[in-house]
């Protein structure tokens, strides 16, 4: 089958790779219909995520259909259309059981790898490197999918492709920024990041209630499709200092929650953003934490943060005299797709919950390495590329 | 405080992060005068299930079993409802210092083996099978990729567990 490999550090090709086999009772194979970029595999491209290996098969977003089933799959049969959460997550350790999925312990073959890195290793993901368990990714015509009772959906009838697929990850990881950031009716949110993850957030935090959401970028043209699809106001971070447009907005407060959807490569205009690339690039400080450290000095008193961007090692300059002395609440996770999906389908299904908007190209298999260009480089307003491998 | 850094260097190479440096520097050697307990640790996993399903009638779980008297096992039940402490520590202590390094790179350390019949008498007892991963595809032969194949076949044994 065909499928786009990562080849080294912004080097990715299609290339013909061995089909995918059912090697646990427990798989299904799914045909994939759909899949899309998502930003953390701009942190693989970057070479900033550890243990990538030249040719494996990237990409974790993804909807298709079912067609082969393990002996021991209850849930799905042939031909089923199922969207599948990028993490990989058993439904029976103690994790799972507490809605922690993305720290499931039986999901990750390569636990020595994760531990080394972290203490305790993360649990297993499609296609994003083998500290977390070396699966193979979706942006492939076809995928093995282990646990698939636990971690792939079936999609409401009235729910397409399109919109279902962003179900599998940024849908759900702007869910939890939300839902465990805290947010409540009338609290005002804070979001950095307009991308698929960032307006998701802003959306979530919208639908619990908040009474106003605030959405930080600089690209004019997702500022304004935040606008215009997600609700929230927005500012311009490149034009606008943004501590002092929020504390003015907020009535000298700062927002309750604050959302973090940008991740280790964040961009930042003043002299702390070159003292970060520099030492991003010699290694001395693997991740970029600009983003962070603006949302826990922008944090209102007693407030909270939370990480969705994704980070891999150290950052520099953290503010925890800021948290501490501001009595924050500081929060990350990988997401916890498995308790979200179901519901997000639902709102989707009823019109609560709009993602197509997010898929601003739409092209074949083939041209996935031009899609990351389009996506890394925010070329011609992408906000996601889609791929679909079938003809 | 030293520690047994044989590969780090290398395996840094593999994966471009900084914490890859930490591979196998992760465990402390055992220290003349330190602690003892250092040389040779009790392996723990904590299993979601109860003592009776972890041991039934006081028999081992598979593949744990296997190992037979090379090892001791504990099993006590985990506190607020946690499921079952698995515990397995090794007769005969493991090689030490420079000679445990490369029983580790080698995969000759004894504990690897002990490391992954727990996890996988866990992933039994949990979910009634044992993931196995993705075979790597086509893969051009690189020079990081060689270390870090390498480490890929150590995962299941290492860590700090
Ligand atoms: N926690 C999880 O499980 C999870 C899941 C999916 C994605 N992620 C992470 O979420 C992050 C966003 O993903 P995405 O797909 O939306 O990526 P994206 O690249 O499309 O969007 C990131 C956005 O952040 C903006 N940005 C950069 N620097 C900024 C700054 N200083 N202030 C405000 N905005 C800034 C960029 O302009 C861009 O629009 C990534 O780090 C990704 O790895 C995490
Ligand atoms: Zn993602
Ligand atoms: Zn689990």
């Amino acid at each position: 089958m065909k499928a786009l490999c990562w080849q080294g550090v912004n080097e990715l090709s299609v290339e013909e790779v061995p089909d995918p086999q059912i090697l646990n009772a427990q798989d299904v194979i799914v045909k994939v219909r759909l899949t899309t970029t998502c930003g953390s595999d701009l942190h693989l491209l970057g070479g900033y995520i550890p243990a990538m290996r030249a040719g494996d098969v990237i990409g974790h977003e993804f909807i298709g259909e079912v067609v082969a089933v393990g002996s021991e799959v209850r849930r799905h049969k042939m031909g089923d259309r199922v969207v599948v959460c990028s993490f990989i997550s058993c439904g029976r350790c103690w994790y799972c059981e507490n809605d922690l999925w993305s720290l499931c312990d039986n999901g990750n073959t390569n636990p020595g790898i994760g531990q080394a890195l972290f203490g305790y290793e993360p649990g297993g993901v499609f296609g994003y490197s083998h500290a977390m368990g070396g699966f193979k990714g979706s942006h492939a015509e076809y995928v093995r999918v282990p646990f698939a009772d636990h971690g792939a959906f079936p999609v409401p009838e009235g729910v397409d492709d399109t919109s279902a697929l962003f179900a599998s990850d940024s849908a759900p990881t702007g869910w939890m920024g939300a839902h465990l950031g805290g947010v409540k009716p009338g609290d005002v949110v804070a979001v950095w990041g307009c991308g698929a993850v960032g307006q998701m957030a802003a959306r979530a935090a919208m639908l619990l209630g908040a009474e106003r959401v605030i959405s930080i970028d600089r690209h004019p043209e997702r500022l304004a499709m935040t606008e215009r699809h997600v609700g929230a106001e927005t500012i311009d971070y490149s034009a606008t200092d943004v501590g002092a447009e929020l504390r003015e907005r907020t009535g000298g407060r700062g927002p309750d929650v604050c959302i973090e959807a940008v991740g280790m490569e964040a961009h930042d205009t003043g002299v702390q953003g070159v003292y970060d690339q520099v030492k991003q690039q010699l290694r001395l400080e693997t991740d970029r934490p600009s983003a962070v450290r603006e949302a826990i000095y922008a944090c209102r008193k007693g407030g909270s943060v939370f990480v969705l961007g994704v980070f891999g090692g150290t950052v520099d300059k953290f503010p925890l005299g800021a948290m501490m002395n501001k009595g924050l609440t500081v929060r990350g996770a990988q997401q916890h797709g498995q308790r979200y999906i179901p519901m997000l389908l639902e709102r989707m299904a009823k019109g609560e919950l709009k993602t197509s908007h997010l898929a601003t190209h739409l092209m074949p298999l083939d041209e996935a390495p031009k899609g990351y260009d389009l996506f890394k480089n925010k070329k011609d307003g992408c906000v996601r590329a889609v791929f679909h491998p079938g003809t | 405080m030293r520690r047994t850094a044989t590969m780090a260097a290398a395996v840094a190479l593999a994966g471009a992060g900084a914490g890859m440096a930490r591979w196998l520097s992760s465990r402390r050697a055992a220290d003349p005068g330190g602690d003892p307990r250092e040389a040779n640790r009790w392996l723990p996993v904590t299993v979601n299930r109860s003592p009776e399903e972890v041991m039934p009638e006081g028999r081992l779980p598979e593949p744990l079993v296997r190992l037979g008297d090379t090892v001791e096992v504990r099993v006590r039940k985990a506190p607020g409802g946690r499921g079952t402490e698995l515990a397995a520590r090794l007769l005969e202590p493991p090689p030490q210092g420079a000679r445990g390094a490369v029983a580790r790179i080698s995969g000759d350390d004894p504990r690897q083996e002990v490391r992954r019949a727990l996890r996988e008498a866990k992933s039994l007892l949990e979910t009634g099978e044992v993931l196995r991963p993705d075979e790597p595809s086509t893969n051009r032969p690189t020079a990081t990729g060689k270390v870090l194949d390498l480490a890929i076949r150590r995962a299941s044994g290492e860590g700090r567990l």
